[in-house]
């Protein structure tokens, strides 16, 4: 008698183990292309610390819906309310739950939940978008690293990374964070060729135009805003947004948290 | 485990009938042989006596037909590209993607080893070119049966961003 | 051993049948999930985590539960255990294998799972939630499947079986906190931004799981030859009866502190799962049965007439389920999602395809207890023999 079943059994497992473990540890270890032939490009801008500052003086009702179709407009944002095809109509409570959005408008009490009404900033449309945190919990909770914080202190996707277990939506305190519940796909109405799309199953949010910023543009939202939305390094003394916030009093939201939030409000 | 008292349901191991070494039930397990290897052969079997020819992916596109002679090469050398634009296409896009996460490589700009510099990016820079992914792109990845995952998301034209408004 | 769950009753082949058969309608919803995406659920912007990761969140306390009868028996040779730590084993084998299932049901993207391995975050709790949650299933199983092979054939287990049996043991109680701190650390929720959310997590599954296990034993002497014993299902009954006035009184101490420091962050989201807000009221009467059926459990099982008596017991110990279940399997999520962090209220119930997928992932795990547990009677049946 050769070897018992149970032997048998071993056997064959180890080796299954070790063949499929060798695949995965040769991806891991196996050594990569070179990467060193990357620079930035000529214009591309640089900053240690970008941060915005919202001026709700100059801030109207129609300048905000402008400032968010740009942003959802360059990045191919879904549009579930307004389908582009009549048969693709979805009822109102899917619209508000699939809801994506990366900049969009709310009321004073729902924006700082911690302030009381105010009769003079009531009936404001403060921009809400992602703070890109100093000290962002989503990122702390990200399993992947799929969104992490860049060294110029953008908090950064990485779609291709993300696996969809939605863990920084529950991280974030200021719901800046949307899930591809559906293919966003049929609802873009005007695919924007420069930026790609999403698939199902990925977070996604503000980036702060990262890949603008790169090509030495300023963020949609801001180009759209005649002025009232203000972004630049914060690190730099001589920028617009430094001047801007020595000389003006500024609120941030919930900063109680600790999070450290870098888009500040003029109100 | 062999020999004095290991027990299990078929018995005690050293006290088991000696039974003569042969192929039991013979019929079934050829039979089941014959059945199992005809089942997981079955998507060669449309295929058999056909030749399928290579692929002949086409670069005659409006924007490489506008380029000179000289300048009609890709970012990297045809074999080199040919056989590891995946590779390269990741690298990219894990350097693009994740600049400036702390510890990573810095930039957008691809340096080929000729020196040229090309905006990193598949649908700005490589479908630029090769603007006719039905007739480049796929004619090989469907003779190969592969998949890439990247059109799910990633747009198959593309104007340099910082043309498009 | 595994032949023993190939041969049974009848009545074993149609239990089987009927989980197998749930569990593939499960996986033909599942399949739907996966081609249409996670918005046939009822989880959206605001609720972005919703039955499915409640129901992990509950069986990972089930799960744990099986420390309640290895450390009596082991740690501090409580003898009388020795014939049930088995099914408390298999039992974490089936919870835990339920737990691992509904998070991959509730991906976005469950094709690229293998990114946590590749990419470790040690920052990140779920990185770590994943680790012990494997682990524990590995040592279950190992634990677990030895033991009662040296039971066959009425040898010790050897000793590396000893070490795993003492390492499960801070194990299981690392699987649920490191559950709760999932939720504990997130500064934006508040209604789970609380020190006690790792000690309610732990008192409540030490009363669903030892409640689960005493029904389960209940149905093993009813159905096959083999007693797990008088004395062991009251031992059992114990536990959960101070496991539940720990819960009760956990669930109180937070009360207080919520509505006498009257902060709105954490006071809303009990006024929204007790009370309503602006007619928004869905869970109010799930969240007053349980909290009133919990305390009504919990007061009734200190008698211990209601305990000796074993109808009485399972109908508690039913009662205790089902309360803590709706506890953590409706309210926890729910509660800290609603209202969202702008202070709008979104309302969240599970959809007809969200509840077959979820029933299909219990019915796996019943699957799974079914086949262990028939293994495990089987060979406490030879062995009595």
């Amino acid at each position: 008698m050769g070897m018992d079943r149970r032997e048998f059994i071993r056997l064959a497992g180890l080796s299954a183990l070790l063949g499929l473990g060798g695949k995965g540890a040769f991806e891991i270890v196996r050594p990569g292309l070179a990467l060193a032939g990357f620079e930035p490009a000529p214009k591309a801008l640089e900053g240690k610390r970008w941060a915005m500052v919202v001026n709700m003086q100059k801030l109207d009702e129609a300048t905000a819906a402008k400032c968010v179709e740009a942003c959802h407009r360059v990045h191919n944002v879904p549009d579930f309310k307004n389908p582009p095809d009549a048969k693709l109509q979805l009822p109102p409570e899917i619209v508000s739950r699939h809801e994506i959005k990366w900049i969009w408008t709310e009321h004073f009490h729902n924006a700082f939940v911690e302030e009381q009404p105010m009769e003079k900033v009531q009936h404001l449309p403060f921009l809400l978008l992602c703070n890109h945190c100093n000290n962002p919990p989503c990122v702390r909770v990200c399993p992947t690293k799929a969104t992490f914080q860049r060294e110029d202190g953008i908090v950064m996707m990485d779609m291709h990374r993300c696996i969809g277990c939605r863990f920084c939506m529950a991280g974030c305190p200021y719901s800046a964070r949307s899930f591809n519940w559906r293919d966003p796909r049929p609802y873009v109405a005007q695919v924007y060729p420069g930026y790609p799309t999403r698939e199902i199953g990925v977070v996604e949010k503000c980036t702060f135009c990262a890949e603008r910023l790169a090509q030495g543009l300023m963020p949609a939202c801001v180009e759209a805003s005649r002025g009232a939305l203000v972004f630049g390094d914060l690190a730099d003394e001589k920028s617009q947004v430094s001047a801007t916030l020595k000389k003006y009093f500024t609120i941030r939201r919930k900063t109680h948290l600790g999070t450290n939030p870098q888009v500040y409000y003029i109100v | 485990m062999a020999g004095n008292g290991y027990k299990n349901e078929f018995g005690v191991f050293g006290e088991r009938p000696k039974v003569p070494k042969k192929l039991y039930d013979a019929k079934y397990v050829i039979g089941g042989l014959i059945v199992f290897f005809v089942i997981a052969s079955f998507t060669l079997w449309p295929n058999l006596g056909k030749t399928i020819p290579a692929p002949q992916p086409k670069l005659e596109t409006p924007v490489i037909l506008k380029l000179k002679e000289a300048d009609r090469k890709c970012v990297l050398p045809k074999a080199e590209i040919r056989a590891t634009h995946m590779q390269m296409l990741v690298d990219w896009r894990e350097t693009v993607v994740r600049s400036k996460e702390k510890g990573a490589v810095n930039g957008r700009e691809f340096v080929a080893p000729d020196g040229k510099k090309y905006l990193a990016s598949l649908t700005n820079t490589c479908m630029d070119c090769h603007s006719n992914k039905a007739e480049f792109c796929d004619t090989c990845h469907n003779y190969a049966a592969v998949t890439p995952n990247c059109w799910g998301c990633h747009l198959e034209t593309g104007k340099k961003l910082a043309e498009a408004k | 051993m595994l032949e023993k769950a190939l041969v049974g009753t009848k009545r074993y082949y149609t239990l089987l049948a009927i989980l197998a058969g749930i569990f593939a309608l499960g996986f033909l919803f599942y399949l739907k999930q996966l081609n249409v995406g996670l918005g046939i659920t009822g989880m959206g912007r605001d609720v972005s985590w919703g039955f499915y990761i409640a129901q992990f969140t509950y069986l990972v306390g089930v799960a744990a539960s099986a420390v309640m009868v290895v450390l009596p028996y082991y740690l501090h040779n409580y003898k009388a255990f020795g014939r049930v730590t088995i099914l408390g084993e298999f039992l974490a084998v089936a919870a835990v294998t339920m737990c691992v299932t509904f998070v991959l049901v509730d991906m976005g993207r469950p094709d690229r799972v293998f990114n946590v391995f590749k990419y470790p975050t040690p920052n990140s709790v779920m990185f770590w939630d994943i680790i012990v949650l494997n682990g524990y299933l590995l040592l279950n199983i190992l634990i677990g499947w030895n033991v009662l092979e040296c039971e066959r054939h009425s040898v010790p287990p050897p000793k590396w079986v000893k070490f795993l049996i003492y390492v499960s043991i801070p194990w299981a109680v690392s699987i649920h906190t490191v559950t709760a701190f999932l939720y504990a650390g997130l500064p934006g929720r508040g209604y789970w931004l609380t020190a006690i959310m790792a000690p309610r997590f732990l008192s409540s599954a030490f009363a669903a799981g030892p409640s689960l296990l005493v029904l389960l034993c209940l149905i093993v002497r009813k159905y096959t030859k083999f007693d797990p014993g008088r004395e062991q299902i009251q031992s059992l009954g114990k536990i959960v009866t101070y496991a539940t006035l720990i819960n009760v009184f956990f669930f109180f101490c937070e009360v207080f502190t919520v509505f006498y420091s009257q902060i709105p962050d954490h006071l809303l989201h009990f006024k929204y799962l007790f009370a309503g807000i602006d007619g928004k009221a869905r869970l109010v009467p799930f969240m007053w049965i349980s909290i009133v059926g919990m305390t009504i459990t919990a007061l009734c099982l200190t008698n211990p007439a209601f305990r000796k008596n074993e109808n009485t017991l399972a109908l508690l110990c039913g009662m205790v389920i089902i309360t803590t279940w709706i506890d953590k399997g409706l309210g926890l999520m729910t509660g800290g999602f609603v209202p969202n962090p702008l202070e709008k209220v979104t309302e969240y119930w599970p959809t007809v395809p969200e509840a077959v997928i979820t029933l299909g992932v219990w019915a796996l795990g019943f699957l799974v207890l079914s086949l262990l547990y028939k293994v495990a009677v089987s060979i406490k049946e030879e062995v009595q023999a």
